[in-house]
C-alpha cells in the first residue's frame, strides 16, 4: 500500500443512498455524456496525493465490472470513470474507495469542464514563442552586423512573422484594453496595447524607408513574456475556483421523497415543494428547512446555528435546512422550498453584506492607475521635448516610442501573478486552498481576527471528559460496545480507549444492536449490557443527563461518561502566536454562554460574544470595520457565511458548510488551525515580496526611461533590458520557496492528527506524504 | 550571401515545426495532469487497457 493511504474514517457525508453513498439517480443526474453509449461520472477525492494512490485507486476501478474506463487526474484529484447508464453502480465504486481509505465526492462535472481561456491563452503564448524565437534570431544577425539590403530583407522577414503572431496573440490585451479605454479608465492593457502597436507600426515604417533600427523583436517579446504572466494569473485563479468548488458539492443536490404509497425517489432540490415528505438518513444533512414527522434520532444544528449540543429530533419540532441528522433516519415535512430556506437566506444575507463591503482594489490595479498615466506623460514629454530642441519629427516620434517600448510593465505584468503562483503553491503544499488569487492581499493586511466557536475552534466532535480518571477495565468494556455505533459520544469513548491504549473488542459481544435514539446493547456471560441514555439503560427511570451516556448492567449503572467539546488541534498555538502578533482575537459564536466563555477561557481568549446571530456577527464585523480594522473572520456554519463575507479576509475549514465554504477566501483541509497562522504568514511574504518586484521594476525604469528618452534605447538595448528584468522579477519570486523563507514558518505544529472524526479527515499537508 | 535563401526558409519551418508539435501536445491533452504524468512516467506496470482515454 502507498505511503500517505489516508487511515480509515468515518464518513460523514453520504449525499443519498441510504447505505450512505450517493444514490444512482444522483450519479446519472451529476453525468455527462461521453458518446459510444458511455456517460463519465467525475468523483472528486481530496485524500490523493502521489503515484501511489493514483495505482492504486485505478487498479481498484480498473477490477469493477461495472466501469469501463478509469482514468485519475492526480492535479485536479479527481477520478474520471466511463460507464454505461445501465451500468452505473454508486455503491460498488464509494465503496471500493472508502476500502482503499479514501473520501469520495461526487462533482457534477462543470468544474472539470474544459478550459477554453486557458487554452486560448496557451495558443497565443505558443504562436508568440514561435514568433519572438525566430524574430530573435533575424535581430541577432542585424545586430551582429548585417547591413543594407540583407538587413533590409531580415526587418521584412521579422514584419512579416511579427505583424500576424501580434495580431493573433495581442488579443488578451487589446480587447481589454479597448474595454479600459470605452469605460473612461486606464488599465495595465493600455499602456502595453499602445507600445506594442505603435513599436510595430514605427518598425514598419522604418523598414520600408531602409532604417537602421526595428521593434520587431521588442513588440513581439514583450507579448511573450507579459502572456506567461496572464497565463500563470488564469491558471491559479482557475485552480483555486475549482479546488473549492469542488468542495462545495459535498452537499446533497437533491432530496429523498417518500411518495403516498411508500416508495422512495431521489428528487433535485429544486423540484422539493413544501408537503413534501422527505427521509434523511443518519449522517446526512437536512436538504429543506423542514418539521420532523417522525423519527428518534437526534439533529446536530452546530453546522446551521452554531449550538454545540444536538436536538432530540421529536415529532413536530422544526429544523433548518444544514442541520445534520445523528443516530437514526428523520422523517421530515419540507415547510418551505429550498429557495426560501434558511440556507437561501443566508445566502442573500450574505450578498447585501457583499454589496455593503468597500471595494478592494487589487495591488496591480492600483499600480496601474499610477503606471500609465505616467509613462504616457513621460512619453508626450520626450516627444515635446525633441521637437521643440531639434525640429525634427521623425526623430522625436522614434524616441517617444522607445520611451514607451523600454517602460513596458513587462516586469510589472509578471511582478503580481509570479509571486501569488508561488505563493498559491506553497500555501496548496500546506492543505491551504485560495478561492481568488486578492485573497492572499487581503489576507495579508489584516490585523484583527474573529473565530467561530462551534467547528472552528472547536472540531464539532466531542470527546471523553477526564478518560484517564475511569476505571480503565469498565472504559475497555464500554469501548467494545461503542464500537457499534456511529453516534459521537460512542466514537468519542472509541477514541478514549485508542488514546489509552486499551483494546476494544467488539467481537466478544453476543446480540450486538444498537436501538435507533437510544443508545447500544449486548449480551456477555449472561448479562445483559447497555450504553446510552440513563432513562433506556437503567432500571429505576431517571431523566436523561446532558452530554452524557451511561453504561449499566442488567439495569444498574457501571459507569457514566461525561463529554467535552474537543479543542482543535493547533488552536491554543495559533490564538498565542495571534495574541504575541497583537491581533487580539474575539470569539463570536451562536452557542450559549456558558460553552462559549469555558472554550475561550481554554484558549486564553478574552473578548468573547455568545448567543451572535448572523446579523449580529455582520454588525460586529462592520463596526469593526469602521474604526480602521482589517477583519479577518475564520468560521464555518451556515450561520458565519454571511460574516466570512462581510470580513476582510476569510478562511474556512474543509469541514464547513458549503455555503460557508464558498464565501471564504481560503479553505484549508487539514485539521489544525495552525492554517491561519500559515495562511497570515505566507500572503504577508508574499506581499512584501510583490512589493520587491515593483521596487526592482521602478528601479529598473529609473535607469531605462533617461536612456530612452536621450535616444540611446536601441532595439538591441530594450530586449536585453525587458528579458533582464523579467528574469529578476521571476528569480526574486522564487525566494518564497527557498529553505530560508520556509524557516519563518516553524512546523512544530504544522503535523496532521487522524483521529479526529466526525467531519471528514482529509488529509493533505505535504510533509506527511 | 545567397545561403540565406536556403537556411532562412529552414530556419522558419523548424520553429514551425516547433509551433505545430506543441499545439498538438495541447491538443492531445498532455499538460490536463501534469502531476499525475510525472508518477506513471515511475509506473512500472504497462498500461492497463481500462485506465487508457
Amino acid at each position: 500500500m502507498s505511503c500517505c493511504v489516508p487511515t480509515q474514517v468515518y464518513q460523514p457525508m453520504p449525499s443519498g443512498g441510504q447505505d450512505g453513498y450517493p444514490s444512482r439517480d444522483e450519479v446519472l443526474f451529476a453525468s455527462t455524456n461521453a458518446g459510444d453509449g458511455l456517460i463519465q461520472t467525475h468523483i472528486f477525492i481530496p485524500g490523493i496525493h502521489c503515484g501511489g494512490c493514483l495505482s492504486a485507486i485505478e487498479k481498484a476501478m480498473g477490477a469493477l465490472p461495472c466501469v469501463k474506463q478509469a482514468r485519475v487526474n492526480l492535479s485536479a484529484k479527481r477520478l474520471v470513470l466511463h460507464w454505461t447508464r445501465q451500468d452505473v453502480d454508486p455503491g460498488a465504486v464509494f465503496g471500493a474507495l472508502a476500502g482503499l481509505g479514501y473520501q469520495a465526492h461526487l462533482d457534477n462535472g462543470s468544474a472539470a469542464r474544459k478550459d477554453d481561456t486557458l487554452g486560448r491563452l496557451l495558443l497565443s503564448l505558443g504562436v508568440a514563442g514561435f514568433a519572438a524565437a525566430n524574430v530573435m534570431l533575424l535581430s541577432v544577425s542585424i545586430w551582429s552586423g548585417a547591413k543594407g539590403p540583407t538587413r533590409d530583407m531580415f526587418h521584412w522577414i521579422s514584419a512579416l512573422i511579427a505583424i500576424p503572431a501580434v495580431g493573433y496573440a495581442g488579443q488578451p490585451f487589446f480587447r481589454p484594453a479597448l474595454r479600459a479605454l470605452k469605460a473612461g479608465h486606464l488599465t495595465m492593457d493600455v499602456p502595453i496595447s499602445l507600445a506594442v502597436i505603435l513599436a510595430l507600426g514605427m518598425s514598419v515604417y522604418e523598414t520600408s524607408n531602409h532604417g537602421e533600427n526595428a521593434y520587431f523583436d521588442a513588440s513581439i517579446t514583450l507579448l511573450f513574456f507579459l502572456l506567461i504572466g496572464r497565463v500563470l494569473d488564469h491558471v491559479m485563479r482557475e485552480r483555486a475556483r475549482g479546488a473549492v468548488a469542488s468542495l462545495g458539492r459535498m452537499a446533497p443536490s437533491g432530496a429523498t421523497v417518500i411518495a403516498q404509497d411508500g416508495s422512495r425517489d431521489w428528487v433535485p432540490l429544486e423540484s422539493v415543494v413544501p408537503g413534501m415528505v422527505l427521509f434523511v438518513a443518519p449522517g446526512q444533512y437536512l436538504p429543506v428547512d423542514g418539521i420532523v414527522v417522525s423519527g428518534d434520532g437526534e439533529i446536530d444544528c452546530a453546522i446551521a446555528t452554531g449550538e454545540s449540543d444536538p436536538v432530540a429530533a421529536k415529532p413536530g419540532i422544526a429544523f433548518p435546512a444544514g442541520a445534520l441528522a445523528v443516530g437514526a433516519p428523520v422523517i421530515l415535512r419540507a415547510t418551505r422550498p429550498a429557495r426560501q430556506s434558511f440556507l437561501a437566506e443566508m445566502v442573500s444575507m450574505l450578498e447585501a453584506a457583499e454589496s455593503a463591503k468597500p471595494r478592494f482594489r487589487r495591488i496591480s490595479d492600483r499600480a496601474a492607475a499610477i503606471y500609465a498615466p505616467t509613462v504616457h506623460l513621460a512619453a508626450l514629454l520626450t516627444f515635446i521635448g525633441w521637437v521643440s530642441v531639434t525640429g525634427d519629427w521623425h526623430h522625436a516620434i522614434y524616441t517617444a516610442i522607445a520611451v514607451l517600448i523600454i517602460t513596458c510593465p513587462c516586469a510589472l505584468g509578471l511582478a503580481v501573478p509570479i509571486v501569488q503562483v508561488v505563493a498559491a503553491g506553497r500555501l496548496a503544499r500546506q492543505g491551504i486552498l485560495l478561492s481568488d488569487g486578492s485573497a492572499l492581499e487581503k489576507m495579508a493586511q489584516v490585523d484583527k481576527v474573529l473565530f467561530d466557536k462551534t467547528g472552528t475552534l472547536t472540531t464539532g466532535n466531542p470527546a471523553l471528559r477526564q478518560a484517564e480518571r475511569h476505571n480503565p477495565k469498565v472504559l475497555r468494556l464500554a469501548g467494545s460496545l461503542a464500537m457499534a455505533s456511529r453516534h459521537p459520544y460512542s466514537r468519542a469513548l472509541v477514541t478514549a480507549c485508542e488514546d489509552l491504549s486499551l483494546v476494544v473488542d467488539p467481537e466478544s459481544w453476543d446480540n450486538l444492536r444498537e436501538e435507533p435514539g437510544k443508545g447500544v446493547e449486548a449480551e456477555r456471560d449472561g448479562s445483559r449490557y447497555r450504553l446510552g441514555k440513563a432513562s433506556w439503560a437503567l432500571k429505576d427511570r431517571m431523566e436523561d443527563g446532558q452530554d452524557s451516556v451511561v453504561f449499566s448492567r442488567d439495569g444498574c449503572a457501571l459507569d457514566l461518561y461525561y463529554f467535552d467539546e474537543t479543542i482543535r488541534d493547533g488552536a491554543v498555538e495559533t490564538v498565542a502566536w495571534l495574541r504575541g502578533q497583537g491581533f487580539a482575537p474575539e470569539v463570536m459564536s451562536g452557542d450559549s454562554a456558558a460553552k462559549v466563555a469555558h472554550v475561550a477561557d481554554t484558549l486564553g481568549i478574552a473578548q468573547v460574544q455568545a448567543g451572535m446571530s448572523p446579523a449580529d456577527k455582520i454588525a460586529r464585523i462592520q463596526s469593526l470595520q469602521s474604526n480602521g480594522y482589517h477583519v479577518l473572520m475564520v468560521g464555518d456554519g451556515i450561520n458565519d457565511a454571511p460574516a466570512l463575507n462581510a470580513a476582510d479576509a476569510s478562511i474556512a475549514p474543509s469541514t464547513a458548510s458549503d455555503v460557508g465554504r464558498r464565501a471564504s477566501g481560503f479553505v484549508f483541509l487539514s485539521n489544525s488551525l495552525d492554517a491561519v497562522r500559515m495562511a497570515i504568514t505566507i500572503s504577508r511574504q508574499a506581499r512584501s515580496l510583490i512589493y520587491q518586484n515593483f521596487g526592482l521594476a521602478v528601479v529598473y525604469n529609473l535607469i531605462a526611461v533617461p536612456v530612452a528618452v536621450a535616444g540611446y534605447a536601441t532595439p538591441l538595448v530594450a530586449a536585453i533590458a525587458m528579458s533582464g528584468s523579467s528574469c529578476l522579477v521571476i528569480a526574486n519570486a522564487l525566494r518564497l520557496n527557498l529553505p530560508s523563507a520556509r524557516r519563518k514558518i516553524p512546523q512544530k505544529f504544522a503535523a496532521v492528527t487522524q483521529r479526529q472524526g466526525a467531519h471528514p479527515t482529509i488529509q493533505t499537508v505535504g510533509e506527511v506524504g | 550571401m545567397s545561403i540565406l535563401v536556403i537556411l532562412i526558409p529552414a530556419a522558419l519551418v523548424l520553429g514551425l515545426i516547433g509551433l505545430l508539435a506543441f499545439l498538438w501536445s495541447l491538443k492531445s491533452g498532455q499538460y490536463t495532469d501534469l502531476d499525475g504524468d510525472a508518477w506513471r512516467a515511475l509506473n512500472e506496470e504497462p498500461d492497463e487497457e481500462k485506465t487508457r482515454r
